[in-house]
């Protein structure tokens, strides 16, 4: 069991800045879930808590130990990769035997171990076949299982399922998520897909341009995003962002449309915003509703059934996209007008030039 | 624009059978979608369309003609594909202009640029034209692969994939794009694709392919509330439908492993085997608390996406997937109480039939 502690760690490569100093704990048996667009840094950072990229600045901490410029294999932590990259002319058995033969155990002890976690990754019976002949998923299960069996402090993931189909993808994603309640070993998990890390994760460390944009759990990151940023990359699709100007405890939004402010929300307006008083409200699709006289008024764009319900895509007179959730059965020919009414709970706001989150005032 | 039809068409390389006895109609304006996994012959359909690959039975028939001894330049469809293929050294304007540019189409330099002007307002890439394709992002790219396409004006859009090798954010606004364009311009459609959300969210009409056959057609909310088969059942709607097997005493079932008991809908008394399959989707599982529900499991795993949180419930040995709107503060190891719409609960035989 262990802790992680990153202390002002840093990565520049030449004179790019990879990822900026940031600071993290991450607690004994947490899930944490690095996120972020491609180049983010993300997987900078998971390298560097393993050990297989130097730090440039900053410190690494394992259950209060220093290791920042300890080997990687002096660190007790398991790393996989987003590819199998399993040994292809060994058997499952082997595959998942090697690391505990680089450690010179005993073989009653080794056969002991690789039988127990092929057991609970339900791979048992595939023990004698070649990587070549399993399924994309089974390999993942053996690589899974070879990083398993060295009983590590810690797991470090790097989009392990990147290549699986999107179906098998969402089951994979339960069954490792049920593995970590079971074992409870301290996880950081690096994805790019924002389902997987709402999905699994304790908590979820938002990053973009090299920098953290906000760590909080998954109903934090959703319900409170810190900027414009995490509003729009947390979500499918994200939230709603509408420009609009704050004048006198009301937002005026494209189209002459004045949006009645929550009084929980007024002293917020009124001083965290610049002088132009240009605000950018943000709510979820799920928390407009089509209705006769509204908030706001848009054009139909498109109709999107999802299955269990629809997407309602309007463009305001400013040519901002929004999205509405609504029922199958809404039918809106493309052009019409449609009305939607906010629900004043689920109303954000942003200061439109720092793109920072207002903060409600007490 | 065209009506495409496929009359019984058969395709074989080598050994292997890729498309057996394919026969769909794609009307004048439609969004067709083929939809199915690696291998399905998706790819095949289109090659054989547009006459890159020829059929080894049946008929390809446009409007009327027929269009089997049809070159595919006489056939005049367009395919956009997954990688973009477009010339990378010449401009965005170049790359657009080049399909009105062949000899055959004798269009002067002043209608080309007009056309491409129109097509690139369209597309939302105007400010792109004087640029080097080597320069775009993946969906600026995609995008001048799309106007390629449409700027001639073809008798048949051919997609095979093309919002596969874009991020998520990207690939659902090009989605919206391109489905809002197609409406708008009334193209003759068929799009590919393994992806049932671009399906149900795009398509007019859906067909399910699997090992070259055509398992399903139908509207979207068709094959979402009536699938063929359990294939087709398993294929469409995320988070995945629960399957159980069930057994049937008289007017009432139960499922397998579990302490579920239904009763035989009134329809299906007739034909209800003793053995069957049962299917319900996530959002036909309701939550209620001890009072209301009839049934009780125990929460093995909660995944709150946002928009909705994905529960997995345990009932005996099986696992029942429900979902419900919002995060929910459901944990590990609760007990909840729950009932199943059963008026949307869906029927197969031991072999994967739906049962009607």
């Amino acid at each position: 069991m262990a802790t992680i502690e990153l202390r002002k760690v840093e990565k520049v490569f030449g004179s790019l800045p990879a990822v900026l100093p940031m600071d993290l704990t991450v607690q004994d048996g947490e899930f944490v879930s690095l996120l972020g667009p491609s180049g983010c840094g993300k997987t900078t950072t998971l390298r560097m808590i393993s050990g297989l990229e130097a730090v440039s600045g900053g410190q690494i901490l394992l259950n209060g130990r220093d290791v920042t410029f300890a080997h990687p294999s002096a660190r007790d932590i398991a790393y996989v990769f987003q590819f199998y990259a399993l040994y292809t002319h060994m058997t499952a058995w082997e595959n998942i035997a090697f690391p505990l033969q680089a450690q010179q155990l005993d073989g009653e002890e080794v056969r002991k171990r690789v039988a127990e976690v092929a057991e609970m990754l339900k791979i048992s019976h595939l023990l004698k076949l070649r990587p070549g002949s399993l399924s994309g998923g089974d390999q993942q299960r053996v690589a899974l299982a070879r990083a398993l069996v060295r009983r590590p402090a810690a797991f470090l993931m790097d989009e392990p399922l990147g290549a699986l189909d999107a179906d098998f993808r969402e089951q994979m994603r339960a069954e490792i998520k049920r593995l970590h309640i079971r074992l409870h070993a301290t996880s950081v998990y690096v994805t790019h897909d924002q389902v997987e890390a709402m999905a699994m994760a304790d908590r979820i460390v938002v990053m973009s341009n090299a920098a953290v944009q906000q760590i909080g759990t998954p109903s934090d990151v959703y319900y409170e995003p810190a900027n414009l940023f995490v509003a729009n990359f947390i979500g499918s699709p994200g939230m709603n962002l509408v420009k609009g100007k704050s004048v006198d405890g009301v937002v005026q939004l494209p189209g002459d449309h004045r949006l009645s402010v929550p009084d929980s929300w007024k002293s917020a307006l009124a001083h965290q915003l610049g002088n132009d008083g240009v605000v950018v409200v943000g709510f979820r699709p799920e928390a407009g509703e089509l209705v006769a006289d509204g908030d706001v008024t848009g054009e139909v764009y498109a109709v999107d059934m999802n299955g269990s319900d629809s997407l309602l895509y309007l463009t305001l007179v400013d040519k901002t996209i929004i999205r509405i959730r609504v029922d199958r059965s809404v039918k809106a020919p493309i052009g019409t007008v449609a009305n939607i009414r906010i629900d004043p709970k689920y109303l954000r706001f942003f200061n439109a030039e720092t793109e920072a989150a207002l903060k409600r005032e007490a | 624009m065209s009506k495409v039809t496929l009359q019984n068409i058969t395709k074989r390389f080598a050994q292997v059978t890729a498309l057996k006895d394919v026969t769909f109609t794609v009307e004048n304006n439609e969004f067709f979608v083929l939809l199915g996994p690696t291998g399905a012959g998706k790819t095949t359909t289109l090659r054989v369309l547009s006459g890159l690959e020829k059929q080894d039975e049946g008929h390809i028939i446009f409007d009327d003609q027929e269009m089997d001894g049809v070159s595919p330049a006489e056939r005049d469809t367009a395919i956009v594909f997954q990688e973009y293929s477009l010339y990378p050294t010449m401009s965005v304007f170049d790359n657009l202009a080049f399909p009105l540019r062949a000899p055959i189409r004798h269009r002067s330099e002043s209608e080309i640029k007009q056309r491409v002007e129109q097509v690139a307002k369209t597309l939302q890439i105007s400010h792109l034209l004087p640029r080097k394709t080597a320069k775009l992002s993946g969906g600026e790219m995609q995008r001048v692969s799309i106007g390629r396409a449409i700027v001639r004006q073809p008798r048949v859009f051919l997609m095979d994939e093309p919002l596969s090798n874009l991020d998520a954010k990207m690939r659902e606004a090009l989605r919206v794009e391109l489905q809002h364009l197609q409406k708008e311009q009334g193209i003759t459609t068929i799009f590919v694709t393994h992806d049932q959300i671009e399906a149900l969210t795009m398509a007019d009409r859906i067909g399910v392919l699997n090992q070259g056959r055509l398992i399903q057609i139908g509207s979207p909310v068709d094959i979402y509330d009536r699938p063929a088969t359990t294939f087709v059942a398993q294929l469409i709607g995320t988070p995945r439908i629960t399957l159980v097997q069930a057994e049937r005493e008289d007017g009432s079932f139960h499922l397998v492993d579990s302490t579920v008991r239904l009763i035989v809908p009134e329809t299906l008394e007739s034909v209800l085997p003793i053995s069957f399959q049962f299917g319900i989707r996530s959002e036909d599982i309701q939550l209620e608390n001890a009072e209301t529900g009839h049934f009780g499991g125990e929460v093995i795993l909660a995944e709150p996406l946002g928009t909705l949180t994905i529960t997995h419930i345990k009932s005996g040995e099986q696992t029942l997937i429900c979902s419900q709107p919002g995060i929910s503060n459901l944990k590990l190891g609760d007990t909840v109480h729950f009932n199943l719409n059963i008026e949307r609960a869906h029927y197969f035989s031991l072999d994967g039939a739906r049962i009607n």
